[in-house]
This record gives structure tokens, C-alpha cells and sequence, in this order.
């Protein structure tokens, strides 16, 4: 009695296994830090496209903002040999993870679907490793962001500022009448996203590119590059002095609250407008950081994709790289993100205001050039040469030296970073 | 077969407590040469190679510490550790003794305070950073209460202040741990023998005289415990800063382990890192091998 049902209890545990296995045959797990409100929304969006497909969705959520924790898990699985379906990883740590040898081809995918076409070349061949995509973008977020409060504006008498002349005499006006000109979070990458932002205002998209894409020694040492920081320094009498430390988001409060008149963000500031149930062009305004309107300083999420042994995860991973693309993807992801389609071409009728100008302005300034990848965001350059440029203008801006000598610095400290 | 049974029954507790005490600690022992000597020994390697995203093992020599010792922010983040360091230690010591030194004159409701006391070290250091950092914030804690008491002038900005931050990191560490340092002064100031102190009274001298005299000398064994678990709570602190300051203004309060942290796993520089970890590990070294040396040369001696 007692062996009979041990027999059938085994083939009843064997049994399952065969059905798990069948079940679980095409299933992606995927590395990933949306996890707050509005993108683990996002996200439930891309899982439900591929459950209607019949795989199953595994997520692999690490919390923690900026996806530092993330990287180590990451890093601990694929030393192990034991990598996750898609990882977000961006920009040049593409490729450096495709010099690791661990990355999928999804040539395939990618030719059914036309991506070629369908995204901005600059996108499409961050994306790319050895010419074969690995990555699959998801979303554009526009870094040159300036976000205005027009009340402060108007109580102080101030207008909307296009250049930088206009930008300093406006931030006096609004500091007479005992207002913040400019609402400053001082961490690394804040300051580092206002600095690339005048880098392109005052240098251009050429020497953008030569400066903060190619890490090009004679660029960063120029007259260009200290022009650059007198003028990001000369933002800092514009602050409030709690400004060192504050987060990004306390920041856009400060702006909705009206006690200072703008800051500058990439747009997910929008986000915390769209929260405290402001108006767009109404309650604040949206306008790209003085100087600046005909560049687009872009940063792309992605997720790549890990080589994989059998063929359903293969499979499974092929239709996670076409949905991501499809669409209907992209316009609710991006909606509920605050970002745009990284698709071109996609109607725009559903998306907010400022999202609109970001698209014509992508599209515009991929034609024109002026699309330029945002090396503070990860873009343009690897994580060791980001890091040294965070250094050199995180203490410019916290110290008392000297523009020529942090032009200098940032060429000598990037050459030891490589 | 009697025989034999008693002789079994009286050797195999014999055995066991021969071979028990192995037993219970070799997984402990196993562990410990794993984890602890045996990554020791991998981040050495690491530090002497190329590594960058992923870990590589084909040796490159020495280019890492080069480049660490080449690295402006490395110089901060030593000069930042040798000024919270000795000024924790410092402050730590001197506060703990003196606090243990004013619960030992037999007050009434010395439990109550000495739990008061030893309270902070209660907390973690997440805890004090964030406290602290409301307190310190001019706009929000000290600087503006003092300003709204009618000081208008009133100024306290070290925490924004990049000349200055390190020494907030200082203050909060200060009141994390004296109040640990004081139990441990205050379980030696207990162990005195009262008789010596009677003698001393009878011979006329005064308190005070008592103490730096007699009482503080002879304890100064637990001097050297204190300063030990002082030194390498400042060699590996981490939490305090990231979450007091972020290491900032700028990196001007950057420590060597909060510096290993973002090299190692932020820019992808596990080799970098790796060097790094090792200048700390060198360092720790230098206290401990001292201390080791001198607690096994007293046992010898004794």
C-alpha cells in the first residue's frame, strides 16, 4: 500500500516536472529597476503583451534608482554563468558587455521588424555590437530641459529666458524681488547634466561630440571648454545654499511650490508636475535649457539580451525584443513615463504637450545633427571616463578653482581614467 | 563482552570531547578561510590586473596602484579618513572617559543614564546620518532655529561647505559611538580594586589627583581596546558618510571605502577598487599586527 502510493506520488512529481517544463519553456526573466509607480505600470504593459503570446514574464526587479545595486546582482550572474534574459543596461556599457562575449544576436528580430528604419541612426548603432544588434531600445528621454514656474516669472517681472543674456538678467530680476532664480540639486550627476547642457549651448554639437563623445584631449583643455565652466559657475549665485546634497525631485517641488522659477532636468521632471496635478504650458512651462533649443541631448533606456540555451527562452526573448518595439508598446510605456518613442514616425495625438515638441525635436535634430547622446545619462561615453568628468566638474563647481584649471584637470584626469 | 562494552562507554564521551569541539567550529573555520582570507587573497589578485566590468585574471603588475596613487580623489579621501580618524578617536576617548568618570561618583540613577548614553549606539549609522543631516541642513535644522531665536548673523554651514564637511561626519560619528566607549571605561573604572582608592584617600589625596594618578593609568588596557574597535570603525565606515553627506560637496568628504564603492561598482573599475580595498586592508593592518604583537608578548610574559 505504502509503496503503491509512493510510485504514484513519483509519477505524479515526474509528471509535473514535465508540464513545469513545458510551461516555463518560454519564459524571460528580466533585470530591471522600474519600480516605482509609473514605471512598474510601464512595465506591467510589456508583461502582458507577452503573456498574451504564451510566455511567461519573470521579473527581476532590483530597487534602488540609479541601478547601481542592479549592475553588482548583474555582474554576480553572468561571472557565475547564470545571466537573466534582458538586463537594462545603456549606452557604452553595451558594448562593453558585448566585449564579454555573453550578448545575444538578434539580427533576425531585427531585420523582421525593420529597426533600421524605424529608429535614428545614432540610436540604433548604440544598440549595435560588432554591427548586430544585442539591445533593444525602449524609450528617449530630452536631457536640455529647462522647467519654468511663469508665476515666479511674473511676480518678479522676469521673461522666459532663450539665451544666456537673458538668462542672467531675469535670474537678478527674480532675486531682487527675494525669489530662487534657479532651483539646484548639488549631486554629481545634476551638476553634470546642467554642465553638458552648456557644454552644447556655448560649444556647439560638433564640439559636443569631440569633448563629451570622443573624450578628445584638446577639446576638453580648449578656450571652448573654459568658457564652459566660467559659465557653469556663474550659475551657482543664483542658488539657494541647501542646494548641496538635494535630491532631483525636491528640486521640482521647489518649483511647483513657486519658491524658485526654474531648474534644470531632462524631462522625468515632468512627472512630479503631472503628480501634483499641474498643467502643462498652463501651471508650468516646458523649454529647452537656454541656448539650446536646436540640440537634443538624448538618453535611450534599453534592455540587452543574454545569450540563451534553449529555444523557447530563445523564442521568448525574440518576441520581447519585437513588442518592446511594437507600437502599442511604445505609447503606453512612454506615456506612463514621461518619456517619448524612441520609434519614429508614431501619432502623437495622446501624448502631452512637451512631449510633442520632444518629438518634433528628435526627429528635427536627427536630420539636422543637433541629436546628440547626453554623457552625464550614461550615453556617450563608458562609466570610467563619465566618472572622471563627474569628478572634475563636481569639484569645479564645489571649490574655488579656476576655469582654466579645471579645463585642464578634466583633460589630464580623462586621459588617466582609459 | 562486558569488558568490552565498558570500555566503550568510557571512551566515547572521552572522544567526543576530543573531537566535538572540531566538530562545531570547522564549518565556522571553513567559512572564515573562504570568505575571509581566501577573498582577501582574490582581491590582491583582482588589484594587480586589468579588470574592469568583469573580473580578469591575467596579471598587469602594479599599473593600478600607480594610478591610485596619481588620483586626486584618493588624496582626499586618505586626508578625510586621517582627519575623522584621529578626530574620532580622539573625541571618543576623551568624551567616553570623562562621561564614565561622572557616572562613577555613585549618582543616584546611574542605570537610567548610562542606558540614555550607550542609546545611540543602538541605532545604525543609516539612522544617525539622515538625523543629523536634518540637523546640520542650514535651511532646515541648526542655522535657521538659532537665526528664528533672533540671531540673524548666525552661521553653521558646514555640511554644504566643502572645506568643512568632514567635519560633520566627525560630530554625528562622535555622538554615535562615545557613548559605547563610556560603557567600556565605565566596566574598567568597576574593576579597580576600591581598596587602592581608600589608601590613596587616607594618604590625603584628592579626587581628581586619584585619578590621573592612579585610576586612568591602570586602565590602560581598556585605552587600547577603545582605540582599536575606534580605529577600525573609522577605517570601514561607509554608511555614515553616503548617507550624511553623499561624499559631498563635490567628493570633498569622500572616504577610502565609500571611494572603493563607486570605483569598484559604479565606473566599472573592479581593479581600481581592488587596489584601493587593499590600501585599506594595509591599514587595517597596521593597527592590528601592533596590537596582536603586544597582547601575545603580555601573555608570554605572564
Amino acid at each position: 500500500m505504502m509503496r503503491r502510493c509512493l510510485v504514484v506520488a513519483m509519477a505524479v512529481v515526474i509528471g509535473m516536472s514535465f508540464a513545469a517544463a513545458d510551461l516555463f519553456a518560454g519564459e524571460v526573466e528580466v533585470l530591471h529597476w522600474w519600480t516605482s509607480g509609473g514605471e512598474a505600470r510601464s512595465v506591467a504593459v510589456l508583461k502582458d503583451l507577452l503573456e498574451k503570446e504564451g510566455h511567461t514574464w519573470k521579473d527581476f526587479a532590483v530597487a534602488g534608482g540609479g541601478g547601481d545595486t542592479a549592475m553588482t546582482v548583474l555582474r554576480s550572474r553572468a561571472v557565475a554563468g547564470n545571466p537573466p534574459t534582458a538586463a537594462q543596461v545603456k549606452g557604452p556599457q553595451i558594448q562593453q558587455w558585448g566585449d564579454e562575449g555573453v550578448l545575444a544576436n538578434l539580427s533576425k528580430v531585427a531585420k523582421a521588424e525593420k529597426w533600421d528604419d524605424i529608429l535614428p541612426g545614432v540610436v540604433a548603432d548604440i544598440m549595435k555590437y560588432k554591427g548586430k544588434f544585442v539591445a533593444v531600445p525602449v524609450n528617449v528621454h530630452r536631457i536640455n530641459w529647462m522647467w519654468c514656474n511663469p508665476e515666479v516669472f511674473r511676480k518678479a517681472g522676469a521673461k522666459v529666458p532663450k539665451t544666456w543674456a537673458e538668462f542672467e538678467e531675469s535670474a537678478k530680476k527674480i532675486q531682487a524681488a527675494g525669489m530662487i532664480p534657479v532651483a539646484f540639486g548639488g549631486q554629481d550627476w545634476q551638476e553634470a547634466t546642467v554642465f553638458e547642457s552648456i557644454v552644447i549651448g556655448v560649444g556647439g554639437a560638433d564640439f559636443y561630440r569631440k569633448a563629451l563623445v570622443e573624450a578628445d584631449a584638446k577639446a576638453l583643455s580648449s578656450d571652448t571648454m573654459v568658457k564652459v565652466f566660467e559659465r557653469f559657475r556663474s550659475i551657482k549665485k543664483y542658488t539657494d545654499k541647501n542646494a548641496p546634497g538635494r535630491d532631483w525631485n525636491l528640486a521640482t517641488a521647489m518649483v511647483i511650490k513657486g519658491e524658485a522659477a526654474m531648474q534644470f532636468m531632462g524631462d522625468w521632471a515632468k512627472g512630479e508636475f503631472t503628480a501634483a496635478g499641474k498643467e502643462p504650458g498652463v501651471d508650468y512651462l516646458a523649454m529647452p535649457f537656454p541656448e539650446t533649443s536646436q540640440y537634443f541631448l538624448f538618453n535611450v533606456d534599453s534592455f540587452i539580451m543574454f545569450k540563451q540555451k534553449n529555444k523557447g527562452s530563445i523564442e521568448a526573448q525574440d518576441a520581447m525584443a519585437r513588442l518592446i518595439l511594437q507600437p502599442k508598446f511604445q505609447e503606453v510605456f512612454n506615456i506612463n513615463k514621461g518619456s517619448i518613442p524612441v520609434r519614429l514616425g508614431m501619432p502623437r495625438d495622446n501624448f502631452d504637450s512637451p512631449a510633442q515638441r520632444s518629438m518634433s525635436d528628435f526627429v528635427a535634430t536627427a536630420a539636422s545633427g543637433g541629436l546628440v547622446p547626453s554623457m552625464a545619462h550614461e550615453m556617450a561615453v563608458v562609466p570610467e571616463i563619465r566618472g572622471a568628468i563627474f569628478d572634475v566638474v563636481t569639484n569645479f563647481y564645489n571649490s574655488d578653482m579656476s576655469a582654466k584649471e579645471a579645463a585642464r584637470k578634466l583633460a589630464s584626469e580623462v586621459q588617466a581614467a582609459r | 563482552m562486558a569488558l568490552e562494552g565498558s570500555q566503550t562507554q568510557v571512551r566515547l564521551p572521552d572522544r567526543l570531547q576530543v573531537y566535538l569541539p572540531r566538530i562545531v567550529l570547522s564549518p565556522t573555520i571553513a567559512a572564515a578561510v573562504v570568505f575571509i582570507y581566501g577573498f582577501i587573497l582574490w582581491t590582491a589578485w583582482i588589484s594587480l590586473t586589468n579588470s574592469g566590468l568583469l573580473p580578469r585574471y591575467e596579471l598587469a603588475g602594479f599599473i593600478q596602484y600607480t594610478k591610485l596613487f596619481a588620483s586626486d580623489r584618493w588624496w582626499v579621501a586618505s586626508r578625510n579618513l586621517g582627519i575623522f580618524g584621529g578626530l574620532f578617536v580622539l573625541f571618543c576617548t576623551s568624551l567616553g572617559l570623562l562621561l564614565a568618570i561622572l557616572l562613577d561618583q555613585k549618582i543616584r540613577v546611574e542605570g537610567a543614564l548610562r542606558t540614555i548614553y550607550l542609546y545611540p549606539m543602538a541605532l545604525s549609522f543609516i539612522v544617525t546620518g539622515t538625523a543629523w543631516r536634518w540637523m546640520l541642513n542650514p535651511g532646515l535644522g541648526l542655522e535657521r532655529v538659532v537665526r528664528q531665536m533672533g540671531f540673524e548673523t548666525f552661521t553653521f554651514d558646514w555640511l554644504v561647505n566643502s572645506k568643512m564637511s568632514i567635519y560633520t561626519v566627525v560630530i554625528a560619528g562622535v555622538w554615535q559611538s562615545t557613548g559605547f566607549v563610556m560603557a567600556l571605561f565605565l566596566a574598567g573604572l568597576r574593576s579597580i580594586d576600591d581598596s587602592i582608592i581608600r589608601a590613596a584617600q587616607v594618604d590625603g589625596a584628592s579626587l581628581p589627583r586619584i585619578y590621573l594618578r592612579i585610576i586612568i593609568p591602570s586602565m590602560r588596557p581598556v585605552f587600547f581596546s577603545a582605540m582599536i574597535i575606534l580605529s577600525h570603525i573609522a577605517i570601514k565606515s561607509f554608511d555614515l558618510v553616503m548617507v550624511l553627506t553623499r561624499g559631498g560637496p563635490g567628493y570633498s568628504s569622500d572616504l577610502p571605502a565609500t571611494f572603493m564603492y563607486t570605483f569598484a561598482f559604479t565606473r566599472n573599475r573592479l581593479a581600481f577598487g581592488a587596489a584601493s580595498a587593499m590600501m585599506m586592508f594595509m591599514a587595517v593592518m597596521a593597527i592590528i599586527v601592533p596590537y596582536l604583537y603586544s597582547e601575545l608578548r603580555v601573555k608570554r610574559d605572564g
